[in-house]
Formats: structure tokens, sequence, C-alpha cells
């Protein structure tokens, strides 16, 4: 943006790779900074930062809420959240730190006053704290508010950057609910900010286990050369959750698990999972490979027999007795939100005819899990007496997203004995062991990119848009065809969920 | 859990590791090294405390071995020590008390213990030998760490490490410059101050990272340095840059922990900067497992700088 070029710093050079990355003097306004996510995320997200020295010394934090508090509310309401939900020690001395420079204003998104003091505040941090004019606004609000938000940020002028200077703008999912508000959204934003200076946050994409994704694929020797149609039967990507939608009524229902989940983490994994080699690893080549496959994705003929949605009923899940969906409070008895739903996507690239990637999601399942399964062919020829095999099953390549991060691989070994006789074994690898004591959260990672400007991780609008035409028919087609199918509470799912895989001759995984 | 073993051998020890294992499940699981420490005896708990630590991040497999000068006068033999569970941290810890003629050949001693095909560290607590890339241990690993900084001259056992630098070599007094490092290197990214044309440091003069973070500044900015000795000072006190529009300081007053950073603007911030543990500086130093350039460059060609001011303060 800016047309002076910058000396470069000599005490940076690219083969010191002890010098941490600490984000320049910056400054990160919060709206919405009362809500959960703040509190349980956002805030102990910099906190851990502080204290892992990342952040700029002169760091300043501004909230921006309805609630009647001044600075040292927001900061006591801070400490609090930072000591409930940080993962790094308390220290008093970091917390003193970052303490000076939180800031608060009160005020309603139509409130042209509020506004013009958060800009007075934001220069006020400039000059007490050498922020430097840049700063990122992190819209934590519902999508509704944006226009609002946006508006009032160009008008109060804090949109607008200084010359060697950013403004950024931070925003989550859901980015739309279809096509059409998913490009009004756009229109919005970027009609206030320029495309690059907008992060859309997936949290997703932020764990260690998914860059170690893009790890495992590209510098590895042993796996590329199997990625592919000649030896990938089918891939599977569940997100499961075993909670139901607690008190997020108001958001969920009209919103469903499709939208909430598949259409931007189960597709962004799939893109990661399906995607070339990029030429490099900056955001331009990321975004070209992951846009490719995107755009290459194509929907089963009949979405009849290929798609499956639910909603989850009443009954006892894990010794506890759950509500069903249509009783949960705030939610119309009539109400045909998919609370679960699982698709079958093709990809029509050489490299994946004939793969069909089934992508799955819900509320109340077995368990919390998310993971990437690769499932591979039978192997062509067994020279083992049928007996023998009855056992084995197919190899797999599981990515463990989360919980107990990692990979396992199944093949089939020998049973110690003198018979022959081959089963299924599992190989672990995990990160848990004793990695993740020092492993960043996603948010920290996320938050810290924004300040440096490091846009890789986070979807562009264009990625945004290809998932949305590839979940739009659905979301018609379902429309326009009865209600979910009910599904007991700590199951799998419902049965037309299975009976969409038994049609391919295949079965979900029990992850 | 600790398991003694008297008057034993390597290879016994390997197969008590392996039967322990198969009675406690695959505890070795996604080990990523093995750390060999060479350590005198009355330094063995204090290094596996610190191993312990480090292990948290990188699981990894501890050796000690435990030698002073009296050790191979004594009777032949190898006395041993394991220890898993909680007394390990997330790691296995194998002390090695070789005695007599067990002692004169520590590479052969400690390679059935070695984990396969994983990289092999080696840190030396206290004193290290000369050249660390031709002692027995250390030529056998990848790495090695030494920490100057609890020598008894640190300054003079920089520049013997100086002379017989090999790619892998590092100080933990390195590391423990790199927080200060990584604080004046984002003050420079702000270029509109200007160019820096002078650089003061002053502290305890007798510590290693001292001379290093000076070499560093003076040979990156292409810049004066100067040094001041501080009394009673612990380490790094005060890094005064000179630009072109004014100073921006580095104060960390002795005995706080507290770092006070004034920019030219006359803004002024606080940024909590406690002296680094062992325990820290091993982790971070084991997080590469390459061989670190910009240290080596520091050591070999910029510490020179570094001394011919230091010697100008000190007698």
């Amino acid at each position: 943006m800016t047309s002076t070029p910058v000396p470069a710093n000599p005490l940076r050079r690219s083969d010191d790779r002890r010098l941490p990355r600490i984000a320049g003097p910056s400054g990160l306004v919060i709206f919405g900074v009362t809500g959960d996510l703040s509190r349980k995320k956002l805030l102990p997200a910099i906190y851990d930062l502080a204290n892992r020295g990342l952040l700029p010394p002169g760091f300043g934090l501004t909230g921006f809420a309805r609630r009647d508090w001044n600075a040292e509310h927001f900061a006591q309401v801070t400490k609090e959240a930072v000591m409930e939900h940080a993962r790094t020690p308390f220290r008093e001395r970091v917390w003193r730190q970052l303490a000076e420079g939180i800031r608060f204003v009160q005020g309603e998104f139509d409130d042209d006053a509020a506004f013009d003091e958060l800009a007075r505040t934001v220069e006020g941090l400039d000059a007490e704290r050498g922020t430097g004019g840049n700063h990122a606004f992190y819209l934590s609000v519902p999508p509704s508010a944006f226009p609002l938000v946006c508006r009032q940020l160009a008008r109060s002028g804090l949109s607008r950057s200084e010359p060697g200077a950013w403004r950024r703008v931070v925003i989550e999912k859901p980015f739309g609910h279809d096509l059409a508000s998913a490009l009004e959204l756009q229109k919005v934003v970027e009609s206030v900010f320029p495309g690059d200076s907008v992060f859309r946050i997936d949290h997703y994409l932020g764990k260690e286990t998914v860059q170690n994704l893009l790890a495992l694929r590209f510098a590895n020797q042993m796996f590329e050369p199997v990625w592919n149609a000649n030896n990938v039967d089918h891939v599977q990507i569940t997100m499961a959750e075993d909670i139901g939608i607690g008190s997020r009524a108001g958001y969920y229902d009209g919103i469903g698990s499709a939208r909430d989940v598949i259409q931007n983490h189960l597709l962004q994994l799939l893109a990661l999972t399906a995607m070339e080699e990029p030429v490099s690893f900056d955001a331009a080549s990321l975004r070209a490979e992951k846009e490719k496959v995107l755009s290459a994705i194509t929907l089963p003929k009949n979405l009849d027999l290929h798609t499956s949605r639910g909603q989850y009923t009443a009954g006892w899940q894990g010794g506890e007795k759950v509500v069903g969906y249509l009783e949960e409070q705030g939610i119309s008895p009539d109400s045909v939100t998919d609370t679960f739903a699982a698709v079958r996507l093709d990809i029509d690239t050489r490299r994946w005819a004939g793969v069909p990637f089934y992508l799955r999601t819900g509320k109340r399942l077995g368990r919390r899990v998310t993971e990437i399964a690769v499932v591979f062919k039978r192997a062509p020829h067994l020279p083992f007496a049928l007996a023998d095999t009855q056992e084995l099953g197919q190899n797999a390549l599981v990515i463990r997203v989360q919980p107990d991060e990692g990979v396992s691989v199944q093949f089939g070994a020998k049973v110690p004995g003198t018979q022959m006789e081959v089963r299924d074994v599992t190989m672990d690898f995990g990160y848990g062991h004793a990695f993740t004591e020092n492993s960043p959260e996603a948010y920290e990672r996320l938050i810290l990119d924004v300040l440096l400007g490091d846009p890789p991780l986070f979807p562009h609008s264009k990625e945004v848009e290809l998932s949305w035409r590839v979940l739009d028919p659905i979301l018609q087609h379902w429309e326009s065809s009865g209600r979910p199918d009910p599904y007991r509470p700590g199951t799998w799912g419902p049965d037309s969920a299975h009976d969409m895989m038994a049609r391919d001759g295949r079965a979900w995984r029990r992850p | 859990m600790k398991i003694t073993l008297e008057d034993t051998t390597s290879s016994a020890i390997a197969s008590r590791l392996v039967r322990l294992r198969e009675e406690g499940g695959a505890v070795a699981l996604g080990r990523v090294l093995t750390l060999l420490v060479q350590a005198h005896p009355d330094d063995v708990e204090s290094a596996v405390h610190a191993t312990n630590a480090a292990s948290r991040e990188h699981p990894c497999r501890v050796i000690v071995v435990a030698t002073d000068d009296s050790t191979e006068a004594a009777p032949d033999g190898l006395d041993a020590e394991i220890r898993v569970g909680a007394d390990a941290g997330a790691s296995e810890v194998i002390v090695l008390r070789p005695r007599g003629g067990a002692a004169t050949e520590l590479d052969s001693l400690v390679t059935p213990l070695l984990l396969p095909d994983t990289p092999i560290v080696a840190w030396w607590p206290g004193s290290p030998p000369e050249v660390p890339s031709r002692d027995p241990l250390g030529s056998i690993a990848q790495r090695r760490i030494t920490d100057a900084l609890s020598c008894t001259d640190p300054i003079g056992r920089l520049t013997l490490l100086a002379d017989g630098y090999a790619p892998g070599d590092t100080d933990l007094a390195w590391a423990r410059a790199t927080l200060w490092r990584g604080l004046l290197a984002s003050a420079l990214d702000d270029a509109s101050h200007g160019r820096v044309r002078s650089v003061t440091i002053a502290g305890n003069l007798d510590h290693p990272s001292i001379s290093l973070i000076g070499g560093w500044l003076a040979d990156a900015l292409e810049c004066e340095i100067h040094f001041e000795a501080i009394e009673g000072a612990e380490a790094m006190v005060r890094i005064v840059l000179g630009r072109e529009d004014g100073e921006t300081v580095f104060e960390r007053p002795v005995g706080s922990t507290i770092l006070h950073i004034t920019e030219p603007s006359g803004i002024s911030h606080r940024v909590s900067l406690p002296l680094r543990s062992v325990e820290d500086s091993l982790i971070e130093d084991l997080r590469r497992l390459d061989e670190d350039v910009v240290y080596g460059e520091v050591l070999t060609h910029a510490l020179p700088l570094a001394l011919r001011e230091l010697a100008k303060v000190t007698p």
C-alpha cells in the first residue's frame, strides 16, 4: 500500500531462525467483546501471545460493546477470562504490561458518537503506546451487524490507513447463509476494506494438525505417490460433536449443520486433502490450488441417494438424559433445521476421478472427534487362503484433527502363532504424547498472523464463493423435500446416512 | 520409578529398557532424539531436572554420563540407574556411572543405548571439552550444546569455543540472548527513526551473552559499539541504540525483571523479561537440530569485534 520502499531491517535475516516473529507496533479492537468467543478464546489467546513475548511491547487492546463498562471493568473481565482459559501460566508482570494497553468504548453499533469516541481512543493509543496507526478490527458479532459496523468504521475514518500503516478487519463464520448472501456480505466488507485486508477466521486452519497435513503430504516421499485414484478407494471427513446446540438456538436454528460446518471447515479440509502441490506456501499459491480443487467438485446426480440429513431426538446419551432438538429452548417444534448432514462429493480431476469424498458432521453424535480418513483400495491379489485374510480390512491413513491430535496408519499384520492369519493393526503417531504442552492454540496463531499480515491460513473470498456453489444445490434440494431424518443422541446419525454409504458398497468408519 | 543396576553393562541396560516397555506398554512412543549429557557427579540431579523440563517439548531419551577427574582411576566397572515415569518427565533417563577402563571410551559405552535413527544431541552443563566436535561423545552427536556461563572464565571459554567451532555447536549463552535479540530486531522494524549509528551496552561484562549480543549488533549494524561495566549486575542491564533522530533505550535495572523500552519519540513501554533459565534455553536449543549459521558467524567472526571493545573497558 505504501509507495516509499521500507529499508530492510539489518537485524533480521532469513537464516536466523531463533528470532521470534514478534508483531510490529499495533492494536486490536474487538467488537462484541462480551461474547463467549471473546472470553473463552480471543482474550486468553492475546494474553498467551503476550506471555510468549510475541506481541509488540506497546500493544493496544480495545473492547467495544453495549455493556456499561469502563476500561477498568473490561480489564477485570479480561483478567478473569485469562486466568480461567489461558493455556500458559498466569504471570502478574505480563498481565500488568498488557493491561496498560487496555481500553474500552461503550456504545451501540448505530451510535455515531461511540464510533467517534473509538476513533479518538485508537488515536490515543498511537500517541500513548506507539501503535503506529496499525489496527485490526475483530468483528466477533453476528453477520447481520457486519454492514452497520463496516459503515461506521468507514464513516468515522477508522477503516482508512495512513501511508506506511495498515488497517485490517477480521470476520468469523458464517460467511453468509447461501451464495447470494455471501456475495452480498463480501460486497459490504470489501467496499470498506480492500480484499487483502480482510481476514476470514476458520479456526480449524490454525490448528497444528491441519498444518501438519501439508507437511505430511508435501514434505514426505512415502505418501504422495499413493495419494490418488490408483490407490485410494475413498476419503471420509468427519466432524462430530457429542453436545447439542446448548444456548446457541438463536444462531443455529435455520442455519443447521451443513451451513455451520460443511460449508467452511469440512470443505477446507477436503481442499487441503485433495489439492495438488502448491508451487510455494505463500498465500496466493496455496489459494490457487485450493480454488482449483473446490471448483472441480461435482455433486451426486441423485441428491436423495447420496446425501443425508438428520435431527437428534430425545434420549439417553452416555448416562445423561438429553432433550431432542425440537424440544431445545428457543427452537420451534416444527423446525426442519438439520443437526446432522452427510454428503458425497466427487472431484473431477485425473487424480481423484472415481474417488468419492464423504463428508459428515453433526451434533449429539457418538463422541467429539474430527478426522480425515484416507481409505485405500484392497490389494489386487492376496496370495493367502481366503480364511487367512478374512479379518483384514482396508488400509487407512487417518489424520486426527482433534482430540488426541495425530496420525495413524491401519494395515494388516500376521497374528503370532503357527497359522498364517492376517489381521488389522494400527500404527500411531500422537502429537499429544508430549508436544502439546507448548503448541499454540489455533486462535493464537491466527491472531498473530493477522497482526503480522500473513494470510496463508485464511480462506479467501473466492474460496467462500466456491464452497457455497457446492452447498447451495444441496440445501435447495433439502428445502423442497420434507423433514430431516430423526436419530437417537449418542449414535452416528440417521439410518439414511448409513444407507447412502451402503449403496456404494462402503461403510462409515467408527471414529 | 528408579531402577538401580550395579556392575552392569550397556547391553544389559538396553534389554532392561525393552523389558520395561513390554511391561508398561509403549512408553517410548514418539521419542524424537537422544540427549547425551556429560556432567560432574554432583551436577547430575540439576542436569536431569533441566532435561525433564525440556522433554515436555522434546520427548527424548536422556543418557547422563557422570564423570570427574577421579573416575578413570577407580576400579573398572559400570553402575547405572534407569528412571522412567514421574522421575523422568516425558523422557526416559539413564544415568551411567562408569569407573576405570569403562570410562575411557565413552562413545562405545553409550552406543547400545542410542535410539535408532534419531538425532543425537550432546550437552555439557558444566565445563565442556576444548573442541566439542572432537570429544568422543561430541563426535557422535549432530548437535553439541555448551554452557559458557557455567564455566569459571566464561569469556575465555567463548574464545576457545570460537577456535574449535564446528557446524552444529551452540552455546546456551546464545539462547539466553534470543529474547533481547527479538526485541532489538522489532525496534528496528520501524525504520522511520533512521539507521543506528552507535550502540552502548552495559551490564555484567563477564556474561557471555553480552559479548555475543555486542558482536552480533556491531557486525549486523556496522556501527561503533561501547561497553560499560555495571557494579552488581547479573547479566544485561542496558542497551542504547543511537539513531538518526534520537535514542532507543532498553533498560532492565539491576535486580528487576521488567525491561523498559523508550523510543526516540519519548513513548515508553514495559516488558516482562526475567533472566532465562537453563530449562528454557535448552528447550530453545533443541528446537533446531541443524547448524545455527548465525551463531557460527557471530562466534567466529563478530565476537572478536566485541572482545576488542571489551578489552578497553576491562583490564
